[in-house]
């Protein structure tokens, strides 16, 4: 499968009084066309900054990318200027955010924030946009859409302005969403909605999905590749199930097992992850994880791993892979 | 069975917003928490369940009914007695860095509780009580002169339950303790709870909207929905057999972190949102969502009832 | 941690390389970074400021010289020499002679106590009563506030100039009328934005928190409330007190404020209005440091300002 997004080697760090916090310290992976990919990792973990370099949203100053590169459709988007970047923006990558209150322009009509970018990107005129826009509303299941295109964001529930950024995210048929968050600030019952309209789009239109979030169920749901992120780094990627069903990294199995699930018997104690992430304005030597992990070794504190590959789509970052590890374990 | 620590009777708390319009936050609220049990409260935002659980501490003044307290009706106590009982009801908040005075050391966020009822005689005896308490919580007592933006969430929840801890309470609301925080830290938050209730036979009410916690931490779960209790059950029953329709379709909603159950799962998809509490629908709230909705439930407005013994639901259907 | 050579390491690795080492639960919750007070982090972002230490550092140097200046010259601020009147700024007289022969140097620093008595004054009121009246209306609401705003508005509608006239109807024209004056207008301001920070505050969880625990009102309000408000109380400061001192000069050079032989900035520019063409130095220097006062508390504050919130910075 031809990967339409490509990030190798990223890294990205932001100056702050007192130092330079290393927000992202050398990720790789790839996106494949249709398909959606999961980042997941706690806040801190670079997980969004990695999203939002993709978009180059984050202003540098104070931001500034190390080194990588960021591959979309055959071009380096590190090396676009603003002017380009703002092409692709909207028309080749749409992104939804968390925040639906926020990401709403409060004073501008809805449609006409959907029809903006149809009108800039795709040359429609105004008719042909509006009539897009009122389609596009539709298909995230607006009811009334053509009464509702010219009303203002505040006259829209929390769930149903999530369904306008994806119309408006969407409108433009790009081949790549970012979606940070998306479901984090709704209710289970209207994450459930969102959800559905996420998938339904994605098979309409076969748009590849990059979701960022902390929530494992929603990735179970909705994904067909996890990345799991830690301390700046990718500890681990495979398919759901091969992460879901066969974790080979300590901080995902961990992850996995603090979470309790409805089927589990009462009384079963969670494990949790104990201590908290490190300070990335000093990152540990070895491993990020190290502090944290109850299978660490000396080893780890030492020297940082490298990527163990496990099977085509399943790698992982950890020592305890290493053929050593096994041997002193069963001696 | 232990008694009750906890009733709560007929308890409605409304707000006026002025121009005759009124927010029925919460209305005519009844149950009860037993001795050492921890009660669950569940719902989604603008059910009204955590302006429930500050009515019950009378953070807010209730509207109407009554909170006793080892049958005492706090509801009607004056200052200096209502004083004397918060030593025994406390609460936990959710927002870990809005809960902290962020102008005062973790030293005097956890002594200030000790100073308002003069519970430590002396400087070095609430410097002892506090690094005692730190240390109970799990946090180093070496950073008691720290502020809390030094601090990472979970840290600063545990300062929370620290100061909280302070003046020995037998009651702690806690509302949605760990909302707020990441997926590795909650279970620790959620694991320190669990020992402090088992070492200090403390009895709480948990409120969430995370339904796979709430059914973890809790003995009995109670399901909120615009300001109404609409189902009270054992946390397991309720789990394996839910009687009101929102509890279905809630529990259906919950994306569950395996995807071979995600992929044989058969949701419920709720249609439309919540309607406002100012409006709320005539007879069962729940009916202009709800999936299976006649016409009398349009007309009368289904009472919390006994459908199987120790499982209350409020649904014309149950 | 002792240093290691990675690269020694990983090319030799060795079984003892993978020892378990398992994980320390009070060490993982160790912070590392230096401990930093919000007022601490406000200083170290201050500091950094150049402008705004420049403000600082004026006014630190004019309140030395106001406290120190007059002692420094061998003159005093009411002795007239009337042979030496509107004498050019020498050896003898550092900043010149005024019309009655008196010491301008002395005279400029008199003033600058005047001016700094009145700021300090200011910044007393606004404290006292601006805070205190502000925090009441902000804690309690309703009708209470409802009352006590109406009075402040009816205060703030009467211009400040008519109060000071009126006042001197009944009494002698002083620096005190002057205080008076700005006591009886001067802290509205500051209430309503104590009033619109309070409101904001009091339904911080920390707040429902201290009120769960059993605080009383005088809790909330001097140990929760206007200890975070500060900033914005700060930086109101920062605007009220060059203003009274302005006013302050304003009056006096109409004539309304301190009376001879006492020295003002406002007075000495007014005395010094007759023969400006010929005797320059005689309003140079009120006017100068009348004017670097302003400034230098008008570039203090606004870095304080940056320092005390730095969502306002850009």
């Amino acid at each position: 499968m031809q990967p339409i997004l490509q990030v190798k080697d990223l890294q990205v760090s932001f100056q702050v009084r007192g130092g330079e916090v290393k927000a992202v310290r050398g990720v790789n992976f790839e996106v494949g066309k249709g398909e959606a990919v999961a980042i997941v990792g706690e806040s801190g973990s670079g997980k969004s900054v990695t999203a939002q370099t993709i978009m180059r949203l984050i202003p540098s100053p104070p931001s500034i990318i190390k080194s990588g590169e960021i591959i979309f459709q055959g071009n380096d988007l590190t090396r676009k200027t603003d002017k380009e970047m703002e092409a692709i923006r909207g028309k080749d990558i749409g992104m939804i955010f968390q925040d639906p209150m926020t990401s709403l322009n409060p004073t501008i009509k809805v449609g006409k924030q959907i029809t903006e970018g149809l009108i800039k990107h795709q040359n429609l005129s105004a008719k042909e946009a509006k009539e897009q826009g009122i389609e596009m509303l539709k298909l995230v299941g607006i009811p009334n859409a053509e009464s509702r295109f010219n009303q203002y964001p505040h006259e829209f529930s929390g769930g149903m302005r999530q369904r306008v950024m994806i119309a408006i995210a969407l409108a433009c048929r790009p081949s790549l969403l970012i979606a940070d968050e998306p479901t984090t600030a709704l209710d289970v019952t209207i994450q459930a909605q969102i959800l559905n309209v996420m998938k339904d789009m994605q098979k309409k239109f076969g748009t590849s999905i990059i979701l960022i979030t902390h929530d494992l169920g929603v990735v179970a749901d909705m994904c067909d590749r996890v990345v799991v992120m830690y301390a700046g780094k990718v500890v681990e990627t495979g398919t759901k199930w091969e992460i879901f069903q066969n974790p080979q990294h300590p901080y995902t199995r961990g992850l996995l097992r603090s979470m309790p699930r409805l089927d589990q018997k009462k009384n079963e104690k969670l494990i949790p992850i104990i201590g908290t992430p490190p300070d990335l304005i000093k990152p540990p030597a070895g491993c990020g994880f190290c502090a944290r992990c109850d299978e660490a070794m000396r080893i780890c504190e030492q020297v940082d791993p490298e990527v163990t590959q496990l099977s085509d789509t399943h790698m992982s970052r950890c020592w305890l892979l290493h053929p050593m590890a096994q041997e002193v374990k069963s001696s | 069975m232990s008694k009750n620590l906890i009733e709560v009777e007929g308890l409605s708390k409304h707000f006026d917003l002025g121009k005759g319009r009124i927010l029925k936050a919460v209305s005519d609220l009844n149950f009860q928490i037993r001795e050492g049990e921890t009660l669950g409260m569940v719902g989604e935002s603008g059910c009204g369940k955590s302006t429930a659980g500050r009515t019950i501490l009378r953070l807010y003044e209730p509207t109407a009914g009554a909170v006793r307290f080892n049958g005492t009706d706090i509801t009607k106590l004056s200052g200096g007695k209502m004083k004397a009982f918060r030593r025994d009801m406390q609460m936990i908040f959710q927002d870990p860095y809005a809960s902290l005075n962020p102008r005062f050391t973790v030293t005097d966020i956890i002594g200030e509780a000790l100073d308002i009822h003069n519970m430590a005689g002396s400087r070095a005896e609430r410097k002892k009580r506090v690094e005692e308490l730190l240390d109970m919580v799990g946090l180093n007592p070496d950073h008691a002169t720290r502020y809390p933006h030094e601090f990472s969430g979970g840290q600063r929840q545990r300062i929370g339950i620290a100061r909280a801890l302070a003046v020995n309470p037998k009651f702690i609301i806690a509302d949605e303790p760990i909302s707020a925080l990441d997926v590795s830290i909650q279970a620790q938050v959620v694991n320190l709870l669990q020992d402090l209730q088992g070492r200090l036979g403390l009895t709480y009410l948990f409120i969430a909207h995370d339904l796979s916690m709430v059914k973890h931490i809790s003995d009995r779960v109670a399901v909120m929905y615009l300001g109404k209790m609409v189902e009270l059950a054992d946390s397991e029953e309720l789990y394996a057999n839910p009687r009101h329709p929102y509890t279905q379709a809630l529990l259906s909603a919950i994306p569950v972190p395996d995807p071979e159950v995600e992929a044989n799962k058969e949701r419920i998809v709720l249609k439309g949102e919540l309607p406002s509490p100012i409006n709320p629908p005539s007879g069962c709230p729940f009916r202009t969502r709800c999936p299976i909705a006649t016409e009398k439930c349009a007309l009368e407005v289904p009472a919390l009832v006994e459908v199987q013994k120790g499982h209350f639901a409020a649904c014309h259907y149950a | 941690m002792e240093q290691v050579d990675e690269k020694n390491v990983v090319e030799h690795l060795k079984p003892e390389n993978f020892q378990k080492i398992g994980v320390d639960e009070k060490q993982a919750e160790i912070i590392q970074r230096e401990s930093l007070s919000a007022w601490r982090d406000s200083w170290e972002r201050l500091k950094s400021n150049k402008f705004a230490m420049t403000g600082l550092t004026v006014l630190i140097l004019i309140v030395i010289m106001a406290i120190i200046g007059p002692m420094i010259s061998p003159h005093n601020y009411y002795s007239n020499d009337l042979y030496n009147t509107n004498q050019p700024p020498s050896a003898d007289h550092w900043f010149g002679t005024d019309d009655l022969g008196r010491d301008m140097f002395v005279r400029t620093w008199m003033g600058a106590r005047i001016s700094l008595l009145v700021g300090v004054a200011a910044a007393l009121i606004d404290l006292f009563i601006g805070v205190i009246y502000g925090g009441i209306m902000g804690y309690f609401g309703g009708r209470v506030d409802a009352i006590m705003n109406k009075f402040s508005e009816v205060l703030y509608s009467i211009p400040y100039l008519l109060v000071t006239i009126l006042l001197l109807v009944v009494l002698e024209p002083s620096l005190w009328t002057i205080i008076l004056a700005i006591g009886i207008t001067g802290w509205i301001n500051m209430s309503w934005i104590v009033r619109g920070e309070i409101m904001q505050l009091k339904t911080r969880e920390y707040v429902l928190a201290s009120r769960s625990m059993g605080a009383g009102s005088a809790r909330l309000l001097f140990r929760h409330l206007i200890p975070n408000a500060m900033g914005p109380i700060i930086v109101t400061l920062t605007l009220t007190v060059p203003n009274a001192i302005f006013s302050e000069a304003f009056l006096s050079f109409l004539g309304l404020g301190v009376q001879a032989p006492i020295a003002s900035w406002g007075s000495m520019i007014n005395d010094a209005l007759t023969g400006w063409m010929y005797y320059p130095w005689r309003m140079l220097f009120p006017a100068f440091f009348i004017s670097l006062t302003m400034l230098a508390f008008n570039i203090f504050g606004d870095g304080l300002r940056d320092a005390l919130d730095p969502k306002l910075k850009k």
